[in-house]
């Protein structure tokens, strides 16, 4: 990706300090380190309720090097819109220094569910503001319940694969599409494979005056039953067989930021994990929820064609 | 109220103006010039964030205004901008609050010393729009200081009152300013009015303590706190209401020597030699007061005594006023259903170890802006004059008890 040097990113601070309390193999921190490399002013950070808050500020410790405010699950971007509105103040006063970027971090649950209407409002009202959302596709703080975010057929704690059900009935919403209709400057999509794309993008989010919404797709080992060392693997997979596409809307044009040559069939990367094991388990395969996942991406790559054309 | 030398001098720029509880409200905060209000319209507050947005539209203060899509944005913004290091105020109502109510307790844990303009709205079912305290009375217990006034002079004073009082080092703790919806805040009555320049002097600015724009000295809020630590947390904010009377009565003090207005935590209507004294807040009082008159020409000692500040709740004072009555009846403008309604309990709670046990009756009125009217009150007395005591709660002005 153009712009993104790696001698640049040499001695680039990690915004957490070691000794947080995220799992093995969690994807947050890895997008949280890469997502810092794309920005070199202050950073002050509003974080949603979510795994990454409660492990990164077991009191009286704080993981945090810069500035950083959870208030509750649902407001992550009401919060920032108050925190960016009084630097507007202060910044022109003397009292606070002009260069601060603002970034909130949400999880799917924060941000798809139930902060949606408070990420709406800020998107909306246009603060200059970056918001990421950390996606694992569930609520894996309280323990792997079901959100909109997550995909059909993943077997979830409240969407579990029974014996007549087959995990998650609905296919995921598109959140990202949603984020853009609110024609603000600057969404994008990507994930944890590929440094320089997490790190290109968040760049020009942070960069581009105005709201930025930037979607990142983000392993949970323990949610979608992968190897802790498996990670970035799955993350390609989900490139590769369009399950997650990689790409970015600029000023409401879309374009895509990476085209896989030959794309994977998704059973590749719904059998690498173990939320999708009972889709395959022999003598009880539930083809019919494959093909319907498939068809879902097969739509979502189309009609995302179609944008980028 | 006092009378002081530097009233004088300010009498030569008294400015006087027909205006209500809500406009007050807004012209107090276009002279604190705060930096940041984010607001969400709801009845009968809306006046308040409406006007301040012409003050913004016209470029009369420097603030920004956050226009959000809910109550519950608004709290978090402010929080979001008093956290930052912000002068910070909103106003709400009803179901505007009871939205909002998730928050309040992060506002104050925060110690984020926000002033919010509470309109009291009945809160439904059935939806009603007129006054009540049914809104209020449930954030209580949110680590806010709540303070009541009677008319649009006092919502104006209190405004003031409560950024100092808020931004305290000793308090900072938010502080609800409430009025009575419709009653107070729509009705027009003359107020008297300080001139910019004083309220600037007065209010001053704020001195954040750890404000998150502070990139140098990075701080978390709102961190994962488990039982080791959260108790302690929880008694430090509760100090900061301890230490609210000690420091309202010196800003108190400061603001009669600028204003000639005075504002005591409660506020006594010939208590001292009275025999039955009838405890309320807010607008009715006016009504009671009234009745008081009469009642002391017929020649029965009779008092009232006004709650303005409900939390902290001035128990020692109550107490004071109180003892060595007759009997006392309070009257509340919202119930605590299956339990004793919030300003009875808290009487009862204040004189439960004075030496005398002075009878306490309880009373229930103007539930969703129900008319109250002397008769009403002088029925109340009568009670008292006859010790005509009843277990629970009696209603005031219900239909089937006038037929």
């Amino acid at each position: 990706m153009s712009g993104v040097r790696l001698k640049d990113l040499v001695g680039k601070k990690n915004p957490l300090t070691e000794g947080h309390r995220m799992c093995p193999g969690c994807g947050a921190p890895t997008e949280l380190r890469q997502a810092f490399m794309g920005i070199d002013d202050p950073v002050v950070v509003v974080g949603a309720t979510g795994c990454l808050e409660v492990s990164s500020t077991v009191y009286p410790y704080s993981a945090w090097r810069v500035p950083f405010m959870h208030v509750a699950f649902e407001n992550a971007a009401a919060a920032i819109s108050g925190v960016v509105a009084a630097h507007s103040v202060l910044a022109e006063r003397g009292t606070a220094k002009k260069n601060i970027k603002f970034v909130a971090f949400g999880g799917d649950g924060g941000t798809y569910d139930i902060g949606l209407q408070a990420l709406s409002g800020a998107l909306e009202r246009g603060h200059d503001f970056t918001y990421i959302c950390y996606n694992n596709q569930g609520y894996m703080n309280t323990g792997a319940q079901r959100s909109s975010a997550t995909p059909r057929g993943a077997n979830a704690t409240t969407s579990p694969a029974g014996s007549v059900l087959g995990g998650k009935l609905q296919r995921a919403k598109n959140m990202t599409e949603i984020a853009a209709a609110h024609d603000i400057p600057y969404v994008a999509q990507t994930t944890l494979h590929n440094p320089a794309d997490l790190i290109s993008k968040v760049r020009r989010a942070v960069e581009t005056p105005g709201p930025a919404f930037v979607n990142v797709l983000v392993p949970c080992a323990l949610f979608w039953k992968i190897a802790t060392c498996d990670q970035v693997k799955i993350c390609k997979l989900a490139a590769d067989t369009r399950f997650w596409p990689i790409y970015e809307v600029i000023e409401g044009r879309h374009a895509l930021s990476y085209t896989p040559r030959t794309p994977l069939p998704l059973e590749e990367f719904l059998k690498a994990q173990g939320r999708y094991s009972h889709l395959f388990r022999a003598g009880a395969e539930r083809a019919d929820i494959v093909a319907q996942a498939q068809k879902d991406i097969d739509d979502d790559w189309e009609k995302l064609l179609r944008k980028c054309s | 109220m006092g009378h002081s030398a530097e009233r004088d001098e300010a009498d030569t720029n008294r400015r006087v103006e027909m205006t209500s509880g809500n406009l007050a409200f807004a012209e107090a905060m276009r002279q604190i010039n705060p930096d940041v209000v984010a607001a969400y319209p709801i009845t009968p507050s809306t006046e308040i964030p409406m006007r301040f947005a012409e003050y913004v539209a016209n470029g009369d203060v420097d603030t920004r205004y956050v226009a959000v899509e809910s109550e519950h944005s608004a709290i978090t913004a402010c929080v979001g901008a008093s956290v930052a290091g912000g002068r910070v105020m909103t106003a709400s109502s009803a179901n505007g609050v009871a939205l909002m109510h998730e928050i309040f307790p992060i506002a104050a844990s925060f110690r984020a010393p926000i002033v919010f303009g509470l309109v009291n709205r009945s809160l439904g079912a059935p939806v009603n729009i007129h006054c009540d305290h049914s809104d209020s009375m449930p954030e209580r217990d949110s680590g806010w200081v709540q303070i009541y006034c009677e008319d649009a002079q006092e919502v104006y004073d209190t405004v003031m009152l409560s950024v100092r009082l808020a931004e305290h080092p000793d308090v900072l703790t938010p502080v609800f300013v409430c009025q009575d919806g419709f009653i107070t805040s729509h009705c027009y009555e003359p107020v008297e009015f300080l001139q910019d320049e004083s309220v600037r002097q007065f209010v001053g600015t704020r001195e954040p303590r750890y404000p998150l724009l502070d990139v140098d000295n990075p701080v978390s809020y709102g961190s994962f706190t488990m039982s080791e630590h959260y108790f302690e947390i929880k008694r430090n904010q509760i100090e900061g209401l301890n230490n609210v009377s000690r420091v309202y009565r010196e800003l108190s003090d400061e603001y009669v020597a600028l204003s000639g207005r005075e504002y005591p935590m409660i506020d006594r209507y010939m208590t001292d030699d009275a025999d039955y004294v009838v405890v309320i807040m807010s607008s009715a009082t006016g009504v009671v007061k009234d009745v008081v008159d009469d009642l002391r020409r017929e020649g029965v000692r009779a008092g009232c005594l006004r709650v303005r500040m409900y939390r902290p709740f001035p128990s020692g004072e109550v107490r004071e006023a109180l003892s060595g009555k007759k009997c006392v009846a309070v009257l509340d403008r919202s119930a605590s259903p299956g339990g004793v309604a919030p300003l009875a309990a808290e009487i009862k709670s204040a004189l439960y170890m004075s030496p005398d046990r002075v009878p306490v009756f309880d009373y229930i009125f103007g539930l969703g802006g129900r008319d109250f009217f002397p008769d009403d009150a002088r029925r109340v007395f009568q009670d008292l004059m006859d010790m005509r005591y009843e277990d629970g709660a009696r209603y005031i002005g219900l239909l089937e008890e006038d037929d």
